[in-house]
């Protein structure tokens, strides 16, 4: 069996395991590579029925519109429902603050809102299209990760996971975070895009934006930052990953094409978190947001 | 290209995050972001050279301590082979996250301090590889370089491992003995120019090339996942039964049999992810549909009939505990055989294994980290099979109904 077939039987395995063992799961879809791989295994996996649970999206109001316009025509391909949870109706109900200075982002106040939208529509499970490699803490975090009442990942005792033997037992209170394709690479997630002719945000292609350095990254102008007119210059870039634009960073690219970013990533001498301003916040920073809820 | 899923065994300071963390760097798979990140808390630590470990160890509280707490997973590739490193951790109150690491592997790496040879970690280690039916072991002794790459001392260790492998009587191992220096890059990559005396391959030579064929297994079986029924007009009668072929395959028009039911139908057709296909081999996930209208549902399976599939409501197994709270006689729990999960009452504690000496002794119960035999009497029929002769159908995990958390793995006997 070829790697790219191991990881999806695998991936399908576990997605009908959450199915199975849970009342009211959902997958969380940020409308990355990675959740659009997530949600169209999905679609395999229940074939030739429809996918028999919803996508939550936490709306952090700083979205690439790229990134919202697929959304929308994705749920419509697949038929699928969509809960949008937004993080403006946690800032206007007092229940988060917003950041401010030149670093400020939503992202860290996406875990409110998410848990607070996993308790209104009572899910017990929730796939995401997290993976190992991006990230340390990440790379030891379980394929059904049990999060307590708070939705707090507690690192030191996780279940020992034997074989394909997944415990989805639970409290009543508590939810999982499951991570279907915990062992695919960031390479692996791009062949499986070419394999499969997935359609992907265009701004993982090539294009041309105004930008502007913010500690030697190249980060995209928002109206959400103020930003001197002075320090904006027009490049060609391209995303490797989609987050919140306030902390996403593009890299220099004429890639205008898969397999040419398919042969850039190959050679990149950076890594795909590398351009995630959220990470680099401090030594420990996606443990710590993984330990208050966060994906 | 194939994908080599290697864990990682030995004692707590034995090197293995070290020893990972070099590997990554060597092959290029660390990004020069993650290595100045490196180069930084070496530094910091007033290190002069870097300390690779901390690639691997990515919890707050493994860089604190310097220890690794939990399975990290690592991803790395040669010209020849893609890697998974279930890097584990080495200290005894962490075995179940060793076991963990172990189970999914194909081979295990386990790692020896040369100042030390074999200790009891190694013992319990290699002991659990065992119980686990890892055939393919890698004993790399390491930190040579602190006993000035003396033959001899590698030969004695070579000799206490033998010795080792010998007690346990296990057949058809296929093992491999390097000395390296993780610290310095001795026989990683390259020969080491210091043992000139060591004739074998390097580490990436033996994890390049060892093989990885494995024969399926005889019984043919499909765990139901999942039953499909798609609520839409043009599928009225569509029932597909989903799951994964845990052993062996099924072909269109095989005669199979319901468990428990007994009921026995044929295979009308197979489908993966809406394809129709003849042919579904052990690991692939397929969709059956039948001939005929039968009470199938998650947990049951549909097999072709075998004799070392036994149906029965009691069962004897090898056991590695790993929870605080122990196993006993009388003690309720429920069992998880992949989808199919029965609750049960423990009706026999007989021993408890030295797993770092010789033999065992008379137990009534098994605490943390303890491996012993215990029977079972089950609430519904399982199909059994010993682990050793089948080991994608002869394990389970064991749920604390209490806690619901998972307390132990058992092995059937």
């Amino acid at each position: 069996m070829n790697i790219l077939k191991q990881l999806e039987e695998e991936a399908i395995y576990i997605i009908r395991e959450v199915v199975a063992q849970f009342d009211k799961p959902a997958l969380l879809f940020s409308g990355g590579k990675d959740s659009i791989v997530l949600l169209h295994l999905c679609h395999k996996a229940f074939l030739p029925a429809r996918i028999p649970f919803p996508l939550v999206h936490i709306d952090t109001g700083h979205n690439f519109p790229e990134t919202i316009s697929l959304r929308d025509k994705l749920i419509d391909q697949y038929q699928v429902k969509l809960h949008v949870g937004l993080v403006q109706d946690s800032i206007d109900q007092g229940k988060v603050v917003e950041e401010k200075g030149k670093y400020a982002s939503r992202n860290s106040l996406q875990t409110t809102t998410l848990l607070e939208t996993i308790s209104e529509l009572k899910l017990d499970a929730c796939m995401g299209g997290a993976r190992r490699d991006e990230e340390k803490a990440r790379a030891k975090e379980r394929i059904f990760s049990v999060r307590d009442d708070f939705g707090q990942w507690n690192e030191k005792l996780q279940r020992p996971e034997l074989f394909d033997h997944l415990n989805g037992t639970i409290q009543p209170g508590e939810h999982i975070r499951a991570f279907p394709i915990s062992n695919w690479t960031e390479l692996d997630v791009w062949e499986y895009i070419r394999q499969e002719n997935l359609e992907i945000p265009s701004i993982y292609y090539a294009h041309e934006r105004p930008v502007f350095k913010r500690d030697g990254q190249l980060m995209p102008v928002t109206e959400f930052q103020q930003i001197d007119p002075s320090e904006i210059e027009i490049q060609s870039v391209r995303f490797r990953t989609v987050g919140d634009m306030s902390c996403t960073a593009a890299v220099l690219s004429e890639a205008e094409e898969l397999d040419i970013i398919i042969e850039e990533i190959r050679d990149s001498s950076y890594s795909e978190r590398g351009a995630r301003m959220d990470d680099k916040r401090s030594e420990g920073a996606m443990e710590e947001r993984k330990k208050i809820g966060y994906f | 290209m194939n994908l080599l899923r290697i864990a990682t065994a030995g004692s707590v300071d034995d090197g293995k995050s070290t020893l990972i963390g070099r590997l990554l760097y060597e092959t290029g798979s660390l990004k020069d972001d993650q290595i100045e990140h490196i180069q930084e808390k070496s530094t910091s630590k007033g290190l002069d050279h870097l300390d690779f470990s901390l690639a691997t160890d990515g919890l707050l509280a493994e860089r604190e301590q310097g220890i690794t707490i939990d399975v990290s997973h690592l991803y790395f590739k040669t010209k020849k082979r893609r890697f998974i490193i279930a890097d584990s951790p080495g200290h005894i109150e962490y075995t179940r996250n060793m076991v963990t690491g172990t189970s999914n592997s194909d081979v295990t790496l386990l790692l020896l301090d040369a100042r030390k040879g074999v200790i009891e970690q190694t013992k319990r280690h290699f002991y659990i590889t065992q119980l686990l039916g890892i055939k393919k072991l890698i004993f790399a002794v390491n930190k040579m370089d602190l006993v000035e790459f003396d033959q001899n001392i590698f030969d004695q260790i070579k000799k206490q491992i033998k010795v080792l492998i010998e007690e346990q009587n296990t057949k058809d191992l296929q093992v491999y003995f390097i000395p390296l220096s993780a610290l310095k890059g001795d026989n990683l990559l390259e020969k080491s120019e210091s043992m000139k005396w060591y004739s074998g391959g390097t580490l990436f030579d033996v994890i390049e090339n060892i093989s990885l064929e494995e024969p399926p297994y005889k019984e043919n079986v499909l765990q139901v996942q999942t039953v499909i029924r798609p609520k839409l007009d043009e599928y009225h009668d569509y029932r597909g039964f989903a799951g994964k072929i845990k052993s062996g395959s099924f072909s269109l028009g095989d005669t199979v049999e319901v468990f428990p039911s007994g009921t026995k139908t044929k295979i009308k057709s197979i489908e993966r992810y809406g394809e129709a296909k003849l042919k579904v081999i052990q690991g692939e996930n397929a969709t059956l549909l039948l001939e005929d209208e039968v009470n199938v549902s998650r947990g049951d399976s549909l097999f072709t009939s075998s004799e070392s599939l036994i149906a029965t409501k009691t069962i004897k197994a090898k056991i590695c505990w790993m929870q605080e709270n122990a196993l006993s006689i009388g003690s309720k729990y429920l069992l998880q055989f992949g989808t199919n999960k029965s609750l049960s009452k423990v009706t026999d504690v007989s021993e408890r294994i030295n797993v770092t000496g010789n033999g065992s002794e008379k137990a009534t119960s098994l605490g943390l980290n303890d491996i012993g035999i215990a029977s079972f009497q089950l609430a519904n029929t399982i199909q059994s099979i010993p682990y050793q002769k089948n080991k994608s159908l002869g394990s389970f995990i064991i749920i604390d109904i209490n806690t619901n958390n998972t307390a132990g793995i058992g092995f059937i006997e």
